[in-house]
């Protein structure tokens, strides 16, 4: 491009300066024409610079003739070749060629190309001098113009600038020759990406890199600061969502009740309803004679699919505990699994000794703690807990709603409590232990050490009752009542705001069953420091949970029933409280209201004492109490004025039946069932129903061996099972038979004293036996005892009515025989009578008949005889 | 006693009648046998599965109407008879 401009400015240059010449030389003299002279030339037309020209005359005639001769002699080389028209066209014979010494016209020789420059040439030559001369004597009276002759250039030495300036090629340019083949020509391009640093040298980078010299450090700046919110835009894409209602929150549409009434009267109602009336009747009507949709092939099946071997029905060992250390041969008087934990199943236990022989040896008896021992199912040969109580433990209950606390009945009839939360984590630990390491070896014997893997922990009890206010003989039978209600010293139900158990009721050999409440009784009266000071300096051990601490060794029944107002000794057994008593649910509102926060209530029970708790109205408070004797007693514990001596006192009991020959061991509810209850005493069983009080529903007769224990199954309805004395249990299902056990099977060789089944999935059913000896065996039982069949629950429910009908019939035939008795000796008496007096009326009847059917025959003969008339006999009447 | 109230008594000493109840054309309950929420409830469900009910007769045969609407379910049978101004709605326990 730079060679390209240079060379236009050439050319440009080279064309203004032949223009400037020959506009420059025309204009001012248009029949000069420059010439260049070879020395040639200069010789041929004797015209050499220096020889033929002379300073005066630099000019010289050339003939016409001559050029054109050089013409066609030397044609393009000639010098006069560019003047060759000018020549062609002069009109004379000679031309004058001048030499331009100073190179006026820009060329060495110019030819004047007119006749009339020839003579102005030749004149001016001479009058040149006179023209000098002339202008010295004429001092500038006219102005001639005078057009400006060019000058020869004269170099300034801008010509060295423009040399400068000016672009010259300086290397040569580089031609290249780009050959194709013609048939690529036109082809599709297909163009192909290559990544620059593939290929070596391909590029070459130019790295940016911190420099120094262009980092400046603004030491100042002048801001202007405005306090503004901060408000920050966000935007994001996304999918439109329409706006549409999550909730919406309304009050249905009511009718008032005078628009209700309005309506109601309305005809058009009425109407309406009788059109409709009909048509809905005969829908009714249809579902009641048949249901359309019931599935009869569904419901004639039995459940399928077992988990097990259906023909197994016998009870299956798992596993039995026994106490290994005990220097005494101790019996089990209470089991009692563990209502939260898997596995774990308590025991009680005491010594195997008649009431002389503990006599006897008590001395050694106040040596061997007496104990409540944990089992675990992972550990066989140690127990995970052992719970000391002071005397020996007859019978014990979990509390429902925590299930650290044990409540526990004594022989000496001192209730015990223990509060085991600081070791829960430790039976809570043998969970996983069971499950993971099933490899337990047991150790042989002789190497067993007493303390064995864990150490053996006798966790002291928390607190005992009274001696002096408690009960006086041994206790039978303990239950915790529902968190629902608590009673007060009169029996009277309230509601219980704490929502955890805090009484219990207990029930003795010395006739008395008493209330008793866990929570610390409000003093009326200050208690004097000195007392204080006396319970202060009783020493509590340091492992002791305080929990309880308040009723220790003061804790008094709240009330106590005594069966001696019946006249009547009665050694209760055992209780069993409704189940309405143990699961009423008090209102969602009170709920709400009574919210407490996650502190364990057990160790807070001073926040349980309310003043003001609302009375539960129409509160079932009767009870069942087996006893010693064999009676079966219905009685209300509800306390009630006696109009006598203004005192309250304990209602008489609504029913008693002796349905038992020996001491009653088991009163207990059915799990299905509200209403029904199984009592085993004696040789017999008897099942009861809440309510009916003509007698039991169902009596077993005599069995051959003694029933010394009973407990209705948890899952099956109408199965229950029965202990005997010599270690057989007996399973009775009431839809079987029921007039003998349906099943009899052999677990130990001794008396079997308590039967404890639980649920622990739906797969798995335990049940534990506890024997005279001190064996606790747990069994398993097999699906068949443990599932349902279908609709169990309702056959056996109609067994139980039918049963609850046929004592109905009993009691109405009873009561028809009586009247029937009645009536009869009645009829006997009246028949005495009635033969007197019906003959002597017959007499007379019979007699004045006789008199008057007489009177007709003798009229009727006298008128035959035609000895009176009619008139005469009317005479005859009268006579 | 009026009518209406023994023909209502009448229908509900039916065996196994849960409870009977009269709505309006538009759902809102007149006379019931039930507590207020489910009166509401169900006349508002069922106000609107009867029009459902009688739009899908009607669409199919327009000269064909709705006569008896019974829904049959595990617990129960719910039986609706509409009219044009009222409905009665039956909810009957058909098994023992």
């Amino acid at each position: 491009c730079k060679y390209k401009q240079q060379k236009d400015r050439d050319r440009q240059k080279e064309k203004h300066t032949e223009r400037n010449r020959t506009e420059g030389i025309l204009g001012c003299h248009p029949e000069i024409y420059p010439l260049v002279l070879t020395t040639k030339t200069q010789e041929i037309f004797n015209c050499r610079i220096d020889e033929d020209f002379t300073d005066e005359m630099p000019y010289k005639i050339i003939k016409k003739e001559d050029i054109f001769e050089d013409l066609r002699n030397r044609a393009a080389v000639s010098d006069f070749h560019p003047v060759k028209k000018v020549i062609q066209e002069y009109p004379g014979n000679e031309l004058l060629l001048v030499y331009d010494k100073d190179f006026k016209y820009g060329l060495n020789f110019y030819i004047i190309g007119t006749e009339e420059g020839k003579e102005n040439y030749l004149n001016a030559s001479e009058v040149q001098e006179d023209q000098e001369e002339y202008k010295e004597f004429i001092p500038e009276e006219i102005y001639t113009y005078i057009p400006p002759v060019s000058k020869p250039w004269v170099s300034l030495g801008s010509e060295k600038e423009i040399e400068e300036e000016s672009v010259k090629k300086s290397t040569k340019q580089v031609t290249y020759m780009i050959s194709r083949k013609r048939s690529e020509f036109g082809a599709p391009i297909t163009f192909r990406d290559q990544n620059a640093s593939s290929v070596k040298d391909a590029y070459i980078e130019c790295t940016a890199y911190p420099d120094k010299n262009f980092t400046l450090k603004q030491l100042e700046k002048n801001v202007g600061m405005q306090a503004v919110p901060q408000v920050q835009d966000t935007s994001t894409q996304t999918k439109w969502t329409y706006p549409k209602n999550a909730s919406t929150q309304y009050y249905a549409r009511e009718f008032s009740e005078e628009e209700k009434e309005r309506l109601g009267q309305s005809k058009s109602l009425t109407d309406f309803l009788n059109n409709v009336s009909t048509s809905v009747e005969i829908a009714l009507q249809q579902n009641e004679i048949t249901n359309l949709f019931i599935d009869d092939w569904k419901s004639l099946a039995e459940e399928e699919g077992t988990f097990g071997d259906k023909t197994n029905t016998h009870l299956k060992e798992y596993q039995s505990f026994t106490d290994l250390h005990s220097q005494m041969e101790k019996m089990i008087t209470c089991v009692s699994w563990h209502p939260t934990i898997y596995g774990l199943i308590v025991v009680s236990v005491a010594v195997r000794l008649s009431f002389e022989e503990r006599v006897h040896f008590s001395g050694r008896l106040l040596l061997q703690p007496s104990l409540i021992l944990f089992w675990s199912f992972s550990d066989p040969i140690h127990p995970q807990l052992m719970l000391e109580s002071p005397d020996d433990i007859f019978c014990f209950k979990f509390c429902p709603s925590d299930p650290n606390i044990i409540a526990g009945g004594c022989i000496n009839g001192q209730i015990v409590l223990w509060d085991i939360t600081t070791y829960a984590d430790r039976i809570e630990s043998t969970k996983a232990d069971g499950g993971g390491n099933k490899k337990t070896t047991l150790k042989p014997m002789f190497l067993l050490e007493p303390d064995g893997n864990k150490e053996a922990t006798y966790i002291r009890h928390c607190a005992v009752s009274s001696i002096e206010s408690g009960h006086r003989s041994v206790i039978t039978d303990i239950h915790w009542l529902a968190d629902t209600f608590e009673i007060n010293r009169f029996g009277s139900v309230f509601e219980n705001r704490n929502e955890i158990c805090c009484q219990l009721v207990t029930c003795s050999a010395d006739c008395t069953i008493c209330f008793w409440d866990i929570r610390p009784l409000k003093t009326l009266t200050p208690t004097l420091p000195t007392e204080k000071k006396k319970e202060e300096s009783i020493e509590i051990p340091f492992d002791v949970p305080s929990t309880f601490l308040h009723l220790d060794l003061s804790w008094k029944p709240l009330t106590r029933l005594s069966k001696g107002e019946t006249n009547l000794d009665h050694c209760p057994t055992k209780i069993s409280l409704s189940e309405e008593q143990l699961l009423y649910k008090i209102s969602d509102k009170l709920l709400d209201q009574t919210k407490v926060t996650e502190v364990n209530l057990y160790h807070n029970l001073e926040a349980g004492l309310a003043n003001l708790l609302k009375p539960i109205d129409d509160f079932c408070t009767k009870f069942f109490v087996g006893t010693e004797e064999g009676e079966v007693i219905y009685t209300d514990w509800k306390m009630e004025k006696d109009p006598d001596t203004g005192r309250m006192m304990a209602k008489k009991p609504k029913s008693l039946y002796s349905v038992h020959d020996g001491p009653v061991h088991t009163v207990q509810r059915s799990p299905f069932y509200n209403d029904i209850i199984l009592t085993v005493g004696g040789w017999n069983v008897a099942i009861w129903k809440e309510g009916v009080m003509s007698g039991p529903l169902l009596q077993t007769c005599c069995a051959a061996k003694r029933y010394t224990a009973g407990h209705w199954s948890l899952t099956r309805p109408g199965v229950f099972y029965i202990g005997r004395e010599d270690g057989y249990i007996d399973v009775w299902d009431l839809l079987e038979k029921t007039h003998e056990p349906a099943q009899s099977q052999n677990i130990c060789i001794t008396m079997i004293t308590y039967i404890e089944p639980w649920t622990f999935s739906a797969k798995q059913q335990f049940i534990a036996i506890a024997d005279y000896y001190g064996t606790l065996h747990i069994l398993e039982i097999p699906w068949t005892l443990s599932h349902p069949s279908t609709n169990e629950v309702s056959s056996v429910n109609y067994y139980f009515e039918r049963e609850v009908k046929h004592l109905e019939y009993v009691e109405q035939r009873r009561s028809i025989r009586e009247q029937e008795k009645k009536e009869m000796e009645l009829e006997m008496e009246k028949r005495k009578h009635k033969t007197h007096h019906k003959s002597k009326e017959q007499m007379e009847a019979e007699l004045k008949m006789d008199y008057e059917s007489y009177l007709e025959l003798e009229k009727i003969t006298l008128i035959g005889l035609g000895l009176a008339k009619a008139s005469e006999t009317s005479h005859m009447e009268m006579m | 006693m009026t009518e209406v109230e023994e023909t209502l008594k009448r229908i509900q000493s039916h065996k196994g009648v849960i409870g009977t109840m009269v709505v309006n054309a538009e759902g809102i309950p007149i006379r019931t046998t039930l507590d207020n929420s489910t009166t509401v409830q169900y006349a508002g469900l069922l106000h609107q599965l009867t029009i459902k009910a009688k739009s899908t007769i009607r669409d199919i045969d327009p000269q064909n109407d709705l006569t008896f609407l019974r829904i049959r379910s595990k617990k129960h049978e719910i039986m609706v008879a509409p009219d044009k101004e009222y409905l009665l709605i039956v909810i009957q326990n058909p098994c023992e």
